[in-house]
């Protein structure tokens, strides 16, 4: 499998897993992208979402593993309890270094070294959650000429992370639900 | 040398930090996973203030700062019984297999501050093989050793790890391995006995023994690819045959040249046998 050149990133916390279920649902059966999920999750009761939809649905979804390929048409799980990091060679590392934001892993980690990496090829989306982890990560795939996406407050279910972004980050694209799951519904 | 603002390092600039810090200091970091890398580096910055260029004079002209930018790139988290099924698999599918053994010898790599090394201790003197092990604790960082050492633990951290303890399975209470005083805790003495800590770096540091065991969790995530493989040959010249390499939940063996050597004992945990 090739790796993928392009990436879109889906940051999520409390509140958030029933649109992620609906994202994935709605993906078609081929795309150009890599696509890396991370929600905050306790590492202790490991609820296996990935294992969980990729049955159902007949496809790949796994968990993004220590130096491995960021493929094509692929759907990775940041795995709970490490960081996840995107390495200049478009593979992934993980990394047990402290919280941040009382997350690990850190959605501001993962979405700022793929920025770092993929630059306007990056796209990143952030969900319902009651922290600010996000924020920081969202304003670098800004500046790094990436498109960010703040599911709207009024939908989620827990406004404190998409409100932090929209406030702190200008020209930011807010989405309702339906625009987001059509935006990944049509993807090429 | 202080910088009112912050300064940002990009892969070039850490590119030459990595040549210049290997040059000056012996201190080989080219293996090293550039993102985290880059991620501790920029965190030395902040913490200090500095921008890429007092960096690079820092490294060049003081030589104890080598020592202390080293111990900083170093992620150094850990616990005791950290991932505790991961200790159930090492009760059920590894230490019954080295009974026979009249010595036995073991080694983690990369131990930190040394809970890895006490739980690996406290789990040898429940299956009663303690008296005939000996275990080496290696870090390429000398200040976290110390800490290993002392075998003195905050409270705090001593309660997640006895709810560490009571999951992996164990029947005691690992109150009954250290002495609290005040805020802190320190293991007992039959526990920490037949323990050495050392420093070693296995990017560049040799055998120096031979192993029925090697643990190395939570360290390779930190190296590419090819230092991984090299790390791999070391610990593969390390073991006895029929040793066992535990690696943990997230580094594996699996597509490497070196696994047609060993067998899978626990897919889970990553933990292999040296067959040939
Ligand atoms: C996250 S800790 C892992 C501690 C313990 N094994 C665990 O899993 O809880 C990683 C350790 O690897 C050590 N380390 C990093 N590079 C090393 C090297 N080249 N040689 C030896 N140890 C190294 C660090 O100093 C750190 O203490």
């Amino acid at each position: 499998m090739s790796k993928a050149d392009e990436i879109i990133l889906i940051g999520g916390s409390a509140g958030s897993y029933n649109l992620i279920v609906a994202i994935i649902e709605s993906l078609p059966s081929y795309f150009i992208y890599a696509i890396v999920v991370i929600i905050h999750r306790n590492p202790k009761f490991v609820t296996r979402i990935e294992d969980t939809l990729a049955a159902r649905l007949h496809r790949p979804i796994i968990q993004a593993g220590d130096k491995t390929n960021i493929s094509k048409n692929m759907i990775y799980f940041a795995v709970p309890g490490y960081h996840l990091l995107v390495e200049p060679d478009r593979t992934f590392s993980l990394d047990i270094s402290e919280q941040i934001q009382f997350s690990r892993p850190s959605i501001d980690v993962l979405f700022e070294t793929a920025a770092e990496i993929y630059g306007k090829r990056c796209s990143a989306f952030l969900l319902s959650g009651a922290n600010k982890d996000g924020t920081d990560g969202i304003r670098i795939v800004q500046k790094m000429g990436g498109k960010a996406f703040v599911q709207s407050p009024e939908e989620a279910r827990m406004r404190t992370m998409p409100e932090s972004a929209i406030r702190a980050n200008q020209e930011i694209n807010i989405f309702t639900d339906q625009e987001i799951i059509s935006y990944f519904r049509d993807l090429k | 040398m202080a910088k009112l603002s912050v300064s940002h390092i990009s892969f070039l600039e850490l590119q030459e930090i990595v040549d210049l810090f290997g040059k000056v200091s012996g201190y080989d970091l080219s293996g090293y996973s550039k993102s985290s890398l880059k991620r501790r580096i920029q965190r030395v910055l902040d913490l200090e203030r500095m921008d890429v260029v007092d960096l690079k004079n820092a490294i060049t002209n003081i030589e104890s700062f080598q020592t202390y930018l080293m111990n900083e790139v170093t992620v150094n988290v850990t616990e005791m019984f950290r991932d505790p099924q991961y200790y159930a698999a090492l009760r059920n599918d590894v230490l019954p297999y080295l009974e026979t053994y009249p010595q036995l010898k073991f080694w983690s790599a990369g131990c930190s501050t040394g809970e890895e090394v006490y739980s690996l201790a406290i789990l040898l003197m429940e299956m009663g093989l303690y008296d005939r092990s000996f275990i080496y604790g290696t870090d390429i960082n000398g200040s976290v050793l110390e800490t290993a050492r002392k075998a003195i633990y905050p409270l705090k951290k001593i309660k997640s790890y006895s709810e560490n303890y009571n999951a992996s399975g164990s029947h005691g209470s690992l109150s009954d391995y250290y002495t609290a005083m005040y805020e802190a805790a320190i293991v007992n003495a039959e526990v920490r006995k037949n323990i050495l800590f050392s420093q070693h770096n296995l990017a560049t540091d040799y055998i120096f023994n031979e192993f029925q065991f090697i643990s190395c969790r939570n360290v390779l995530i930190y190296f590419d690819m090819e230092l991984q493989n090299k790390v791999f040959n070391l610990f593969y010249n390390s073991l006895v045959e029929f040793g066992f390499l535990c690696l943990g939940s997230k580094e594996t063996l699996l597509n490497r040249d070196i696994m047609s050597n060993f067998k899978v004992i626990n897919k889970e945990f990553n933990i292999y046998q040296k067959i040939k």
